[in-house]
């Protein structure tokens, strides 16, 4: 008589269930793989003659073929994935449940429902690049009115269809420049955005172009147009500013410095949030040569940083034309020349044709983060664009004036105008424990950049956009009444 | 084969609908009182700043704006229309309940400088999908910055070229190897880290000939970037040999991670030898790819390598999750914030929907499918399969119109345009460049058996009809939205309109 143990029995039982379950699973076509069917499966195997798909996989080294389940969770089904993701999220706390008063490269804006409606439109979301331009006209024509919104907004001739965002536009702006005019050396303003600076170094340290600093005036932050004068040369490639600065402040300058910058054969560069563009002159008015900027808040909501849009223009020269990185859509006509049409241009500037010639090596872009800028600029239009600059402005000042008269406080630590973000000074408190104390009071403070830029004390970076109220502005002065009224900790 | 035939609007630029005066937004009204305490807009800016008049966008009523662009969007063929065959882009069904998670207003509305006790849920996100990445790809760090595949590349050469440095070995190394089957993006992502390209040769097999690499390789290897399985859907399977050679010499080796979806769950890069990776979330893990991007193309390392990810780094310190950016050999940033987190999210729930088993079988059948595609192309006759015949592919397979063309004139593209007509999206045509008149066909798991045999049928009709009607398939396409367009023209300096603002010039200066 055998005699089992139940321990014996209860390990059988399992070896039996776990083949049971893994058969079973083997045998459950799974919503998003219609051939996981099983007779489609068996079908197409005999069709291939063969018995299982292994046999598909023994090419693969057999020291490679991975003998274990990978360590991942087991199939779940949809409504446990959205519970699981949504239970996780919930952890969050946006600014829908608080005023956040943070910029600094990505900013709260309102985003129409028209564009959210348009770039959901599944023909737009589940598409490719365009590389069939005929079955494509839809993206292709969009992104074509993208880029030729952006040239009017900028007051530039070309615009590419995308880049990643502001930051590696820098990089690559600053390697167009070096294309352009063989020099190494590039003059960017002492205030900055720091993850800016980083990128752009990035980007030029293996094509060794260096980045020099220019000097601020002290009471206004703006370029110190002496201290330009002494490191510009005749090995400056370009000279870049921004506008609005990382700061806030806008660059009144502009025209001088395009002067300075082409007397020496150097480009101009101007970064640029669009945004202010409705209100504010184009950088192709004061002498740009590139024009770059962060799209996001053209109808892109923030995403926790990203997706964001890089923005890419240009004059119309043809030598700059083709230095330009990244897909441009054109114009064309079919070959009867009887309906207009678009396609993707240029493209022996491109990776996949030029290969390690290639003016970057961009491929996948950011193409329906401009999609939703091309709507949200022709929904705005003309004079929703100049309201909406004015309401930033507007409301941006108030909130400069209401911090102003706290005791304690000094904004905006320069003296110039402003657009829709500005420095805070907290003169005795440390920022952190300022802001800790107004998360306290339900409110999200701006940047701590105390330690960006020592020079300018304790300071942090804040922003007004349209989406803060007048209430959310008060309520943010009276919590930091309070909190500076209450004394350190 | 029943017919297809794609809308077709006519529909005109933006800029010549609407009319002025209308609108299609009202922006908020600044409360009176916030007016009253700063005054005046004028007196707020500098007046040399002022935009003195408005930018000439169109002005149009917002049922104008969403007409407009829902005609343009029927305009376009997507993944969620039919088969999308395209080689190497990996274009599988897009699962809609990451689309909708991706909307919450719990992700939509956070900003990456949140306090970190305000963002511990979509840090803790990130953080797991991070790990779960780098266990599918056997590495042992992943970071999610880069935002796309070929930025992945890109920091993937920037990671070697920091190895070097610190090893003191940079001014040597100045050279990466780059197979010729390899996609654009290598040798141009190469290049921008500062490398000089090496190209290897393919050998009869379509794999990378080991004796040629032996050859280049030298004291002045940095590293051979490779797909695997490469661009032909063979897989290398001299891989330990390589990496052997690669590594001897002193070299690192890179992960193409644009076919990774052939090897889920049954074969991992990090144990082949691999010592960078990087993976397009929006081929493998079912993102969708909005006409263009945007993607995401995180990079995992091995172990060695970890010190030279970029920052921050989102870590876990067992209660709550953190931005690291204390890593003193890092490369720095490939661009702000974190990376793609939209897209990222959808990645994360795709991987969650699956699990292990269901990423395995999706990396099964997207291979079955393309051998039985390739079994089924091959039974027609006319197109012809380059290299080893009896060689099983993995997700994709190449065929060469060569012989079809020497018959009848009638070329790659020809083929692809005329496939449009039948509703199905072209291949990818004339790559990799080592096939000539190559069209390189990746069908992924997302199509049922019939829609398979669909393409099929229709690709034995087009080398029908390049033999009986030529014409048909060289005037191709005729029902899509518009005919073949005249693409020199468009690209022609003299003749190239690249913005409205260039065509209305144009249009000025013929008149």
């Amino acid at each position: 008589m055998v005699r089992y143990s139940f321990k014996r029995l209860k390990d059988r039982f399992e070896r039996i269930h776990i083949s049971l379950v893994q058969n079973l699973a083997k045998a459950i076509s799974h919503p998003y793989i219609p051939n996981s069917e099983f007779k489609t499966k068996q079908s197409m195997l005999k069709e291939l003659r063969i018995e299982n798909i292994d046999e598909l996989y023994l090419d693969v080294p057999n020291q490679y073929r991975l003998k274990r389940r990978l360590d991942l969770p087991r199939t779940k089904s949809e409504s446990e994935v959205k519970h699981h993701i949504e239970s996780i999220l919930k952890k969050n706390t946006t600014n829908q449940d608080m005023p956040v008063f943070l910029g600094a490269g990505c900013w709260p804006h309102y985003v129409p429902a028209v564009v959210e409606n348009i770039i959901q439109r599944t023909e737009l979301l589940t598409a490719y690049t365009p590389y069939q331009p005929e079955i494509s006209q839809g993206v292709l024509q969009l992104l074509f009115e993208y880029q030729s919104l952006i040239c009017e907004l900028t007051g530039m001739d070309v615009a590419n269809s995308s880049l990643y965002d502001w930051a590696s536009a820098l990089g690559e702006a600053a390697r167009m420049a070096n294309r352009l005019t063989g020099r190494q050396e590039i003059l960017i303003p002492q205030i900055i955005h720091p993850e800016r600076y980083a990128t752009l170094t990035t980007y030029m340290e293996p094509v060794e172009i260096r980045a020099e600093k220019v000097k601020y005036e002290k009471d206004t932050g703006l370029f110190d147009l002496q201290s330009l004068e002494d490191k510009v040369s005749d090995k400056t490639a370009a000279v870049y500013v921004e506008n609005p600065s990382y700061l806030g402040f806008i660059e009144s300058q502009g025209e001088e410095i395009a002067n300075v910058a082409h007397d020496h054969g150097a480009l101009f560069i101007v970064g640029v949030d669009p945004i202010s563009l409705g209100i504010l002159k184009p950088p192709g008015d004061y002498g740009a040569d590139i024009v770059i900027g962060e799209g996001q808040p053209l109808g892109n909501h923030m995403n926790f940083g990203g997706p964001l849009l890089g923005i890419f223009a240009c004059s119309g020269e043809i030598a700059m034309i083709r230095q330009l990185p990244g897909r441009v859509i054109g114009m064309t006509t079919t070959q009867d020349g009887d309906n207009r049409g678009y396609c993707m241009v240029l493209q022996t500037r491109e990776q996949h044709i030029r290969r390690h010639k290639a003016t970057s090596n961009i491929c996948s872009n950011e193409s329906l983060c401009a999609a939703a800028s091309a709507v949200y600029m022709a929904l705005l239009g003309p004079s929703g664009l100049r309201d909406l600059g004015e309401t930033i402005t507007l409301r941006s000042h108030y909130a400069m004036k209401r911090l102003s008269e706290i005791e304690g406080i000094t904004t905006p630590i320069f003296q110039s105008s402003h657009f829709k973000e500005f420095t805070v000074n907290f003169e005795e408190r440390g920022v952190q424990e300022v802001h800790n104390k107004l998360l306290e009071h339900n409110v999200h403070g701006g940047k701590d950049i105390s330690t960006e830029f020592p020079e300018f004390g304790r300071t942090g970076l804040y922003c007004v956009t349209e989406t803060h109220s007048k209430k959310d502005i008060d309520n943010l002065a009276e919590a930091l009444e309070e909190i500076l009224k209450e004394g350190g900790v | 084969m029943k017919d297809f035939k794609q809308a077709r609007w006519n529909e005109p630029v933006i800029f010549e609908l609407g009319r002025q005066g209308r609108r299609g937004f009202i922006v908020p009204k600044v409360e009176g009182l916030i007016k009253e305490c700063v005054g005046d807009i004028g007196t707020l800016l500098p007046e040399k700043m002022v935009r003195k008049s408005s930018p000439e966008l169109p002005e149009l009523s917002e049922v104008e704006v969403v007409r407009h662009f829902t005609r343009l969007s029927q305009m376009n063929y997507c993944v969620d229309l039919g088969l999308y065959p395209l080689g190497s882009c990996t274009m599988k069904y897009n699962p809609k309940i990451d689309d909708l998670l991706a909307h919450q207003p719990s992700l939509t509305q956070l900003h990456p400088y949140q306090d970190e006790k305000t963002i511990q849920g979509i840090l803790e996100i990130l953080y797991v999908l991070g790990k779960w990445l780098a266990e599918i790809t056997g590495t042992f760090e992943v970071s999610l910055q880069p935002a796309a595949g070929a930025h992945g590349e890109l920091l993937g050469a920037l990671i070697m070229r920091a190895f070097h440095k610190l090893n003191g070995g940079l001014s040597e190394r100045t050279q990466l190897i780059v197979p010729d089957s390899a996609h654009g993006t290598n040798p141009a992502s190469a290049t921008m880290a500062g490398f000089d390209v090496v190209i290897v040769p393919s050998d009869k097999n379509g794999c990378i000939n080991i004796n040629a690499l032996r050859e280049v390789v030298s004291g002045k290897t940095a590293g051979l970037m490779l797909t695997n399985p490469n661009t032909l859907g063979i897989f290398e399977e001299n891989i330990e040999e390589i990496a052997e050679v690669i590594h001897e010499a002193g070299g690192l080796l890179y992960y193409d991670g644009a076919n990774l979806n052939a090897i889920l769950g049954k074969a991992r890069p990090g144990d082949m030898g691999f010592d960078i990776v990087h993976i397009n979330i929006h081929k493998t893990f079912g993102t969708p790819h909005g006409g263009g991007g945007p993607g995401a193309g995180p990079v995992g390392v091995s172990q060695q390598l970890e010190s030279f990810l970029p920052i921050p780094r989102v870590v876990f310190d067992g209660i709550d999750y953190h931005l690291d950016y204390d890593k003193p050999h890092t490369i720095g940033k490939v661009k702000s914030f974190y990376g793609n987190i939209g897209v990222l999210l959808r990645a994360y729930a795709y991987i969650l929907s699956l699990g292990s088993e269901g990423l395995k079988t999706a990396a099964e059948i997207s291979v079955l499918n393309a051998n039985y595609l390739l079994k089924k192309i091959a039974e027609i006759g006319a197109y012809d399969l380059p290299y080893d015949t009896e060689r099983v592919r993995k997700h994709e397979c190449v065929f060469s119109v060569k012989g079809l063309k020497q018959e009848t004139g009638v070329t790659a593209l020809n083929v692809s345009k005329r496939l449009l007509d039948y509703g199905i999206h072209a291949p990818t045509a004339y790559f990799p460049l080592i096939v000539e008149e190559a069209l390189m066909i990746e069908p992924t798991e997302s199509f049922k058996k019939e829609e398979l045999d669909r393409f099929v049928e229709a690709m034995r009709r087009v080398a029908e009809e390049a033999k009986a009607t030529p014409e048909t398939v060289l005037k191709a396409p005729m029902n899509t939205a518009v005919t073949r367009l005249d693409e020199v023209k468009a690209s022609h300096p003299k003749t190239m309109i690249l913005s409205w603002k260039m065509h209305q010039k144009r249009k000025k200066a013929s008149r």
